[in-house]
């Protein structure tokens, strides 16, 4: 075969099998959104969902995701700035700074059923919070951590030196400097690092089955005061979510609807993660604009 | 002394708000740093507990091929606790669907970034930044709907097992892998290519020849990412891989996996007993494979290095 | 000062009129010192990049630093105002004041303040025109709308660029054109009221008439600061410098009058360096 028939051949193969993955690919999203909106209804969105019997909704599921993952963003955000920060302005090159990276490294490749099992040992049962949103909250930050910190760090650094010199120069510290010159420089990037992470925590189920819990009791949207058990807002009660629903149904599931409301639960999933991640990119360009024009 | 010389001797209010900051920013960092410690501390010492604890062997542990702790076998008066069913399990399922993720993922970051980058770019790459941000549990939906019912159809029985698991595995990893070999590819010198076809390679020669050896340490390094990402993965492979943890003697047959039996298992024992114990023990052996995959992409990048 | 007769070349020997340093003696005169520098010796790791740096910069001139790339004179400008305490080791004394700046004890913040610094690429922040100047002033002080007003208006006038931007004081500075922009840099670190502007190849970045201006503004301010500038531009020493220091291989090899080292210079490498033999 000479070289000119094996090039052919090359090119046509790789052709077939990225038109298979398209395929695969295309196929899986238009299968989950086509079989899961006709569900959708706005009964669909903020009915609670019933065990026994058809026209359940996710009504609480959604809220308590939304809930789980503004919670885990406002504690795990000041965390992965802070070790940001640190790494990318403070941390000189040697034994610690490398312990530390590996460290990260090691946490975000942790599988999340491994996070959610030291969750559920050390915050379920150790301290006692039980199944509870705060247990969630904090397992999801567990799992966010090291994503965000990295993604921030790379935001940090792509900052150039000159402004952090200029800063310098000018009898600011290091600190000053990156508070007041390289964060808000940043900001563009740091903010689409954030809304990704976000899609990836609004998805994640493996951390919170035995963290947040997998039940989803009645609430009283009418209640905003946190101590009440009914209230949405109580920290301590458990909250099944969005996603633990989808596995939840699927493997145990009875109602007759289970399969439409299956459907419906994942092509929301689905919609609020394509639109977390659609957003990001839109959100850094339009921000980055702001930023040099006005 | 006048005033400035005097400013100059004192410590800034800068200074001051510098020492602050990097506190606060080495405590952020510190805090992670803990959370990895402890996650290692405590699942390791409940895990050994199995051990040392509990006085099972490893052996009987890693070999063992029945699996069934609240039982007590009534020859050796030890409950059944062989983890080879799940161990097999999780390695099989991860090793078929990275074979089989591979040559797509490869082809597919070939047509992105060697045969057609602008369609690549335009059609392609969204499509892949995409999947990989698609939660898990979807692809556990589109395995119990679309890929168990299949399996059932062609080869009979339930349709759950390991086929299933490689199959749903194989569609999660696939953008992973890709994705980071597409970076690996780009990151290749353009001048390599350029002077492998100035010598009249055909671009079949230049990518085999050329690209593709340049970019191994690369291409590995997202395979062995791929793999972490499918031997860690829970919910998805729990939903279609059966839950039976038998040995597994066939790809189309309920079997199971260190996580599907974790994910089942964990809220159904009690803490500190000897059933419960085991399961820690299989979360250890999770926590350690994750290590060796690391290990084995810093080796990889070791290695690429010297090249 | 520095005696070299115990080790002199063979050459030297020769050509008796031609020493291999030439460091003219500041405290003979009656000059006024801004800042100078003993022992000073800089090493990047292992590496010793500048030693036999012994100046004296006399206030209110512009002291142009020449030499070729590595010769080490952005390196000693850098330690001036120690931005090169993170990268480099510094030993020996630098007086400012009557204080040796550095030492432990100084606070780099403070003095930084005090002894200003421009680089060769314009670095303005993502921020608007106006407070690229207030902001490192509010940081550290308490100043009133007004008073923020007058000194913005001040230095960018001393920078000559307010003509040009008094209407849009709130545009974003990334939006400047470079040589706009090394001006706005020029004004911010004006607007601290240093004693001591240190400027490390200010122009080499610019297109010619952007580079005028800016030597302009600094003839400008040689009234008010002491000046000490980083160039490998030579035209622009003999420009605008009162005195000149050549540097070659991290040493000091002659300092003296600008006019006297471009017209009869005493040490025969600094020849070489002016008429283009290297470098």
């Amino acid at each position: 075969m000479n070289a000119k028939t094996a090039d052919k051949i090359a090119t046509g193969v790789i052709y077939a099998i990225s038109g298979i993955v398209a395929l695969i690919l295309i196929s899986m999203l238009a299968f989950i959104l086509i079989r899961g909106v006709p569900h959708l209804s706005w009964h669909f969105l903020t009915s609670p969902a019933r065990a026994f019997e058809a026209g359940g909704g996710i009504g609480i599921q959604l809220f308590n995701s939304f809930y789980l993952l503004i919670l885990a963003m406002l504690i795990s955000f000041p965390i992965a700035l802070g070790a940001a920060i640190y790494l990318n302005e403070y941390a000189k090159k040697g034994r610690f700074t490398s312990i530390v990276r590996t460290a990260i490294e090691i946490l975000s490749s942790l599988p999340s059923v491994v996070v959610g099992l030291f969750g559920f040992l050390i915050f379920v049962v150790q301290f006692g919070f039980g199944f509870s949103i705060l247990s969630g909250a904090i397992a999801l930050t567990i799992f966010n951590l090291p994503l965000l910190t990295r993604s921030i760090e790379t935001s940090l650094a792509q900052i150039p030196n000159l402004q952090r010199e200029a800063g310098s120069a000018l009898g600011l510290s290091r600190w000053e400097t990156v508070i007041h010159v390289i964060l808000p420089a940043a900001v563009p990037s740091i903010v689409t690092g954030v809304v990704l992470s976000a899609g990836r925590v609004f998805g994640e189920a493996a951390a919170l089955i035995y963290t947040a819990g997998q039940s989803a009791p009645a609430l009283n949207f009418a209640d905003w005061n946190p101590f009440n058990i009914s209230s949405p807002l109580n920290p301590m009660r458990p909250a099944e979510t969005l996603a633990v629903h989808i596995w939840k149904i699927n493997s145990e599931g009875i109602m007759p609807d289970l399969n439409a409301v299956s459907a419906g639960a994942s092509a929301v999933l689905i919609i609020v993660v394509l639109l977390f991640n659609f957003s990001a990119r839109k959100i850094g360009a339009k921000l980055y604009k702001k930023l040099t024009s006005a | 002394m006048d005033k400035i010389t005097q400013k100059l001797m004192q410590k800034s209010e800068s200074t001051k708000k510098d020492s602050l900051g990097r506190a606060i920013s080495l405590a952020a960092l510190s805090l992670i740093v803990i959370v990895v410690i402890s996650i290692f501390t405590f699942v390791m010492s409940r895990g050994l507990s199995t051990f040392f604890h509990d006085g099972v062997h490893v052996k009987d542990f890693l070999l063992g091929s029945t699996w069934n702790p609240s039982v007590i076998n009534p020859q050796t008066k030890q409950p059944y606790i062989g983890a080879l069913p799940m161990i097999l399990g999780s390695f099989i399922v991860t090793f078929l669907a990275a074979i089989v993720a591979t040559p797509f993922a490869i082809g597919t970051s070939l047509f992105m970034t060697e045969i057609a980058q602008k369609r690549g770019a335009k059609i392609m790459q969204p499509i892949i930044e995409l999947l990989v941000g698609i939660p898990s549990v979807v692809y556990g939906v589109i395995g119990l709907t679309v890929i168990v019912p299949f399996i059932r159809q062609i080869f009979g029985g339930s349709g759950f097992g390991i086929l299933s698991g490689t199959i749903v595995l194989f569609v999660m990893i696939l953008p992973t892998i890709t994705s980071m070999t597409v970076d690996t590819l780009k990151s290749v010198p353009r001048h390599y290519r350029e002077s492998a076809l100035a010598i009249g390679a055909t671009r079949w020669q230049m990518i085999y020849k050329v690209v593709l050896r340049a970019a191994t340490p690369g291409i590995l390094t997202a395979i062995v990412f791929g793999m972490a990402r499918a031997f860690g993965e829970a919910l998805a492979v729990q939903m279609v891989i059966g839950n039976a943890a038998l040995m597994p003697h066939d790809l189309t047959s309920p079997a199971s996996t260190l996580t599907s039996v974790l994910t089942m298992g964990i809220g159904n024992t009690v803490m500190g007993s000897l059933q419960n114990d085991v399961l820690w023990t299989l979360a250890m052996i999770l926590l350690l494979m994750s290590l060796v995959f690391n290990l084995v992409v810093r080796a990889i990048g070791r290695k690429g290095e010297l090249k | 000062m520095v005696n070299n007769s115990d080790l002199k070349p063979v050459s030297e020997f020769i050509t008796e009129d031609k020493p291999e340093r030439y460091i003219h003696d500041m405290s003979t005169d009656k000059h006024e010192i801004a800042i100078s520098t003993k022992d000073l010796q800089v090493y990047y790791g292992d590496n010793l990049a500048l030693s036999e740096g012994d100046l004296a910069f006399e206030r209110y001139k512009i002291t142009s630093l020449i030499g070729a790339s590595g010769s080490g004179k952005s390196t000693f400008l850098r330690s001036l105002n120690r931005m090169n305490d993170s990268v480099a080791t510094v030993k020996g004394n630098i007086m400012y004041r009557g204080l040796d700046i550095n030492k432990k004890a100084i606070d780099v913040y403070e003095m930084r303040r005090h002894i200003g610094m421009v680089f060769q690429r314009p670095n303005p922040f993502a921020k608007s025109i106006y407070n690229n100047i207030t902001f490192a002033l509010t940081q550290r002080g308490h100043y009133t709308k007004q008073e923020l007003d007058e000194i913005v208006e001040t230095s960018l006038k001393q920078a000559a660029l307010w003509d040009q931007v008094k209407d849009e004081l709130n545009k974003s500075a990334l939006s400047l054109s470079g040589g706009q922009a090394q001006r706005l840099v020029i004004a911010r670190a004006l607007a601290l009221k240093p004693d001591i502007l240190l400027l490390d190849e200010p122009s080499s970045a610019l297109d010619p008439i952007s580079s005028a201006q800016v030597e302009d503004t600094l003839l400008e301010l040689k009234n008010q600061y002491t000046i000490i500038i980083v160039t490998h531009n030579m035209q622009q020493a003999a420009r605008i410098s009162d005195y000149t220091a050549f540097f070659h291989m991290g040493k000091v090899i002659e300092y003296d009058l600008t006019r006297k080292i471009f017209t009869r210079p005493k040490v025969a490498l600094t020849n070489d360096y002016i008429s283009g033999n290297f470098g």
